[in-house]
């Protein structure tokens, strides 16, 4: 059944990386493709010819697109195991409404964290916290942003755990001081089997990211 | 049951027309109060305290914020009547994808169409263009996007419309010409009482941006 699921991929995306947990969530067995985002393959091209982006999921054939809509779609139809998103209209706005801010602030915040410096690297480091503090408001007592079990905020801004050494190595300052109950709530996390194995090593981002800036000549 | 519905919007927002056609396509009745974006309510910042903007739909006291979400919300809660998003995941993950294209691309694009000058405005305008007429293509020879009827991608897009004259004016260009489909679409929806009572008139709209071009000191 490997071959009904196939995701395209790149290693570091945190986009990609919601899709890796949301099938690992579920139990699905599929096939892994790696890309090369300066060659990409025809098939990328044929699943995703709007944005020629990753991640790619192809479920029978069929192509769907970005991240949130993806974690939505595996949710949907593998809705007997392990639901991510709430059954409540309301709490599944509320869902939707912290996904979606992780997915306005955190990944760009933090991509200027990385590529910029002074004065610029300073403000983005600042409103970076900020928000970090504003999930951590959200998550208030709770094991997981789903509550007792991972939900899908959980599954959308945990990637973004694989890049925080990155980012506090190309910003001087640490997370776990300004957001400890975060760094608890994203090892907490990492305790979980569907996570551990779909998020790459720290370290090894931030090899990436070093790579990157030399390839983009950033300080 | 009036009092159990507020929106708060602002009169040119094509997010706030996206929940009025909503809200009117389910036949509900609700409470609109105007914003002024340079003074804004307590009620906005203490129901939006996380990006202060609108529209924000309040149900019973509770707020939901971002455009989308709201749709989908209204579209949950008051599902027994004229269903805005297709019942098969897949398409499903077509609609949302679609809707979150006009999100990336056309509201975007337009706003460089009548605030920039020279060649980020032309660029603006060319991929505009290039972007209505892969809407186009996906709207096919269906009379609106959900198949037979308004849905979601409709409801996300139409709003869109009544900006196409100013964007025009500002653009020198007809997007008509371009867009013949498109346009035979936005008139087809403007026939059914929930656009044409929710959409402000063209004109109206390109007075608005005439003024913030004034007040933003673009020529």
């Amino acid at each position: 059944m490997s071959e009904e699921v196939v995701l395209l991929d790149f290693w570091p995306s945190p986009f990609g990386m919601r899709v890796r947990i949301a099938l690992a969530e579920k139990g699905i067995q599929y096939e892994y493709q790696e890309e090369d985002l300066r060659n990409k393959s025809d098939l990328l091209l044929k699943m995703n010819p709007i944005h020629k982006k990753i991640p790619v999921l192809i479920h029978r054939g069929k192509p769907v697109c970005e991240s949130l809509i993806q974690v939505q779609y595996i949710d949907e139809v593998w809705h007997d195991k392990s639901p991510l998103i709430p059954s409540d209209p309301y709490q599944r706005a509320n869902a939707r409404f912290w996904a979606d801010f992780v997915d306005k602030k955190i990944y760009e915040i933090g991509t200027k964290i990385w590529t910029t410096k002074g004065e610029e690297q300073a403000a983005a480091k600042k409103e970076f916290i900020e928000s970090l503090k504003l999930l951590e408001g959200e998550l208030g007592d709770k094991p997981y942003f789903g509550g007792d079990n991972l939900g899908y905020v959980d599954v959308a801004l945990l990637p973004f755990y694989s890049w925080f050494y990155a980012y506090e190595k190309c910003g001087n300052f640490t997370i776990e001081e300004e957001c400890p109950k975060l760094i608890a709530w994203a090892k907490r996390c990492l305790q979980k089997e569907s996570v551990a194995k779909s998020l790459p090593d720290q370290e090894k981002v931030y090899g990436f990211v070093l790579q990157l800036k030399k390839a983009f000549g950033i300080e | 049951m009036a009092e159990e519905l507020v929106l708060l919007g602002f009169w040119p927002s094509i997010f706030g027309m996206r929940v009025r056609i909503a809200l009117a396509e389910k036949g509900l009745k609700y409470e609109y109060k105007e914003e002024d974006l340079w003074n804004k309510s307590d009620l906005l910042l203490q129901m939006n305290p996380v990006h202060k903007k609108v529209p924000v739909l309040i149900h019973k006291g509770k707020p939901v914020c971002e455009s989308l979400i709201l749709v989908q919300y209204i579209d949950e809660v008051w599902h027994n009547k004229s269903p805005l998003l297709p019942s098969d995941p897949y398409q499903r993950s077509v609609a949302r994808f679609w809707a979150d294209f006009v999100d990336k691309k056309i509201f975007d694009l337009g706003r460089k169409i009548w605030r920039t000058r020279g060649e980020e405005h032309a660029a603006a305008k060319k991929e505009f263009i290039e972007s209505l007429k892969l809407l186009e293509g996906e709207l096919g020879n269906k009379p609106y996007f959900g198949g037979e009827n308004l849905g979601y991608v409709d409801v996300v897009f139409v709003p869109c419309y009544s900006w196409f004259y100013a964007y025009e004016k500002c653009g020198n260009f007809s997007i008509e010409e371009e867009c013949p489909k498109l346009i035979a679409w936005a008139k087809r929806c403007m026939q059914k009482e929930s656009v044409s009572k929710s959409l402000v008139d063209q004109e109206k709209i390109y007075g608005f941006v005439l003024h913030m071009n004034k007040v933003l000191g673009i020529e």
